[in-house]
């Protein structure tokens, strides 16, 4: 059952890490988060992974707003910060990513290939062999292209319910399938014995936190962790399932269709990014990593006690901040103010009512919540799909390189290197930039050099004993 | 071997390095991000080496063992040289960064000097040397075997570790001392960094006679070390003070 179950993975879960992989500041307010769903789009197993991502770009407009000097100075001086804050992440995905490579030896193993790449790559010729895998990266791209722009298309034409429902589904089966599969490998390779009942129990919990942190709300540390756990998990599962020379070739195309994608005018990626900046909403954050919560938006949505509060709060300010927590035991309807509180504002600045549109208004106002918000708090978002490609080549470089942990820690530095390259033009460029393209490259030219030039030459030295 | 192998291995060769990573880069997200570039310029050096190397190899003849010796003897040295030129090119590099630094900050001045990135910078080469040469190493000591059964050294594993060490902390040293050479125009220093790697990498050649080449290189990191310290500020003075844990008097603080 296992075995049917793996390889007709669902395009869901793959989808949902195609989500390309955005690489924006997040400078500007919420709005402009905007996630690549692609994986919503069909049922059956593809895997489109789209790493580009829509990154939406952060309002433009309001950074223009302020000193333009000040805040390029801004932007590089915490450009560091940044840099780090995404290295952490990525660090994280690909230990854990090559901690099970080397240790669980299920995710080594070939059993099947998806229905995505349907050619094999055990053939009699080397010629077979590399057209097989380059029909198989032909498929895989186009059904990646495809779930893009039925993305674009379903966005387009609001159909938020569809996106929200194909996110839910893929989150679902990575946070509980994927992982339950995991911990019975894990298991397996430890030798530990362990009930059904225990496995549910833990498999639940964790699996609704998960949802509950990734679709909700959640402690920042928490979400940030469940990402990176389902990033590492869909990257083990491409590790698993894609052949050797499909790998590299995909992980080329997918970041040249990347730059394409987010670049290009008529990209599908960046016509995403515009819709959104357009209709000035926000993506859902269970696609893209954060490096810092964007909780005002959320908040003021979700609770309508808290939105009282905040508009309450923000307009009458001035006003008798000493009172209100006098009130704190009043009924909650009041929001805590009492009515004597009330009389006593009425009297002194004349009746004032908290309207839906005065809250709107307020809610509008982005840089009243900029100038509260520490300069410190911006942070940057990258997609997953950016996470689960980066962990798959470090992940395929730890399991078939003959060089092994030296390749393997190549490829971790140029990928590392790749990501800085990239965050120096976002900090240069302002906008939503593909993260795929500079990281891949320099991952995939040291992985190969690393494997067959250099290799050989550190085997040689240390079977001498020579140092250099 | 054994997991005691392992670890006393990896704490031989990583300890120091790992403290000074822990204590003086960690904190510092630009330093992290020179560390980082360091090791890469330091792979891009390699990679280049084992290319001509490589190249090399395949255009001789594979059964001639003297030749091979040869040739490999010959990329060690280019590598030693090639290292060097990327050390140069990376200090290019970070001149240019902090005059950038130097325009976007408030004050005028950069949130770095030139001799913190240089001591990052030779910590970086330092690492991914080491990691490059001990971590395959220390991959199979997790493995069953004998070390030295066919009549090969049994300090195989040790030996390593130390040499790692103290191509870790010559690396720091030398990138201290190429840096200052650099900026302050003074080309017998530069020579004197590229001297010392290929002596340290020359006594190599013969191992396994171990006497011959880690003491002369314990010897030259001592040395180097003696140098940069001097050269970034310190004195015999200060060292006295620090070590009768003095904190008054109007000394000179060592660029840190």
């Amino acid at each position: 059952m296992s075995e049917e179950s793996e390889e007709s993975v669902p395009l869901l879960p793959l989808q949902q890490e195609s989500l390309a992989s955005a690489l924006f500041n997040t400078d500007q307010n919420d709005n402009s988060e905007r996630r690549r769903h692609d994986n919503s789009e069909r049922r059956r197993n593809d895997n489109p992974e789209s790493e580009t991502n829509g990154q939406p770009q952060n309002n433009i407009q309001q950074v223009v707003e302020q000193d333009e000097e000040e805040d390029e100075e801004l932007t590089l001086k915490y450009g560091a910060k940044h840099v780090i804050m995404l290295f952490v992440p990525v660090t994280l995905c690909m230990v854990v990513v090559v901690a099970t490579i080397k240790s669980v030896s299920f995710y080594t193993r070939k059993d099947g290939q998806l229905i995505y790449t349907p050619f094999t790559e055990e053939t009699e010729t080397v010629g077979q062999r590399a057209l097989n895998s380059i029909l198989n990266a032909a498929i895989m791209i186009s059904v990646i292209i495809v779930m893009t722009i039925l993305l674009v298309v379903l966005y387009k034409y609001r159909c938020y319910k569809v996106i929200h429902g194909w996110l839910i589904i893929s989150s679902l089966l990575l946070l509980f399938f994927f992982s339950f599969i995991y911990l019975g490998e894990v298991f397996k390779t430890y030798n530990v014995a362990m009930d059904y009942i225990t496995v549910a129990l833990m498999i639940w919990n964790f699996g609704v936190v998960g949802m509950i942190c990734i679709h909700w709300k959640g402690p920042l540390r928490l979400q940030q962790a469940y990402l990176i756990m389902i990033s590492a998990l869909m990257a083990l599962v491409f590790i698993k399932y894609l052949p050797e020379w499909t790998a590299w070739l995909i992980l080329a195309v997918i970041s040249v269709y990347d730059l394409v994608a987010v670049l290009c005018p008529k990209g599908p990626l960046r016509m995403l990014v515009e819709t959104a900046q357009e209709r000035n909403e926000t993506l859902f954050p269970a696609l893209i990593y954060s490096s810092t919560m964007i909780w005002l938006v959320n908040m003021a949505e979700e609770d309508p006690e808290a939105q009282r509060k905040a508009s309450k709060n923000s307009t009458y300010d001035k006003q008798a901040p000493a009172n209100q927590t006098q009130n704190e035991d009043a009924e909650a309807d009041d929001g805590g103010f009492s009515q004597e509180w009330q009389q006593q504002r009425d009297n002194r600045i004349g009746p004032i009512e908290s309207t839906p549109e005065s809250r709107a208004a307020v809610q509008a106002l982005p840089s009243n919540s900029q100038t509260s918000e520490d300069p410190e708090e911006r942070g940057v978002k990258l997609g997953l799909g950016d996470f689960i490609f980066y962990s798959v080549l470090v992940g395929k470089a730890s399991a078939t390189a003959s060089g092994d942990w030296n390749t393997t820690l190549a490829c971790f530095v140029a990928i590392l290197i790749g990501l800085c390259l990239t965050l120096l033009l976002l900090a240069i460029f302002k906008k939503a930039l593909p993260a795929l393209p500079i990281s891949i490259t320099f991952g995939l030219v040291f992985y190969f050099a690393t494997d067959n030039l250099v290799q050989p030459f550190m085997d040689q030295l240390a079977f001498h004993q020579f140092y250099i | 071997m054994t997991l005691a192998v392992f670890f006393g291995c990896t704490f031989i060769a990583f300890g120091p390095a790992l403290g000074l990573f822990v204590f003086t880069i960690a904190r510092d997200p630009l330093r992290i991000i020179i560390l980082i570039a360091g090791a890469f310029f330091w792979l891009v050096s390699l990679l280049l080496s084992s290319l001509i190397w490589f190249i090399a190899v395949k255009a001789s003849d594979p059964r001639d063992e003297p030749l091979q010796k040869g040739l490999l003897i010959f990329g060690v040295m280019f590598s030693v040289l090639l290292q060097e030129a990327f050390r140069f090119l990376y200090y290019k590099l970070l001149r240019k960064a902090i005059e950038g630094l130097v325009a976007l900050s408030e004050d005028g001045c950069s949130p770095i000097s030139i001799q913190q990135m240089a001591y990052v910078a030779g910590v970086g080469f330092g690492l991914m040397s080491g990691a490059f040469s001990m971590i395959n190493l220390l991959a199979d000591t997790l493995g069953p075997g004998t070390v030295g059964i066919h009549g090969d050294s049994q300090l195989y594993f040790l030996t390593s570790a130390f040499m790692t060490m103290v191509l870790i902390f010559l690396h720091t040293f030398w990138g201290i001392l190429f840096f200052h050479g650099c900026e302050h125009r003074r080309w017998w220093e530069i020579t004197a960094v590229v001297v010392m790697h290929l002596a340290v990498s020359g006594s190599t050649f013969c191992n396994p006679l171990y006497v011959g080449s880690l003491v002369p290189s314990y010897l030259l990191m001592a040395t180097a070390a003696a140098w940069a310290y001097l050269l970034s500020g310190g004195s015999a003075q200060n060292l006295w003070r620090f070590l009768l844990c003095l904190r008054s008097g109007p000394s000179p603080q060592p660029g840190s």
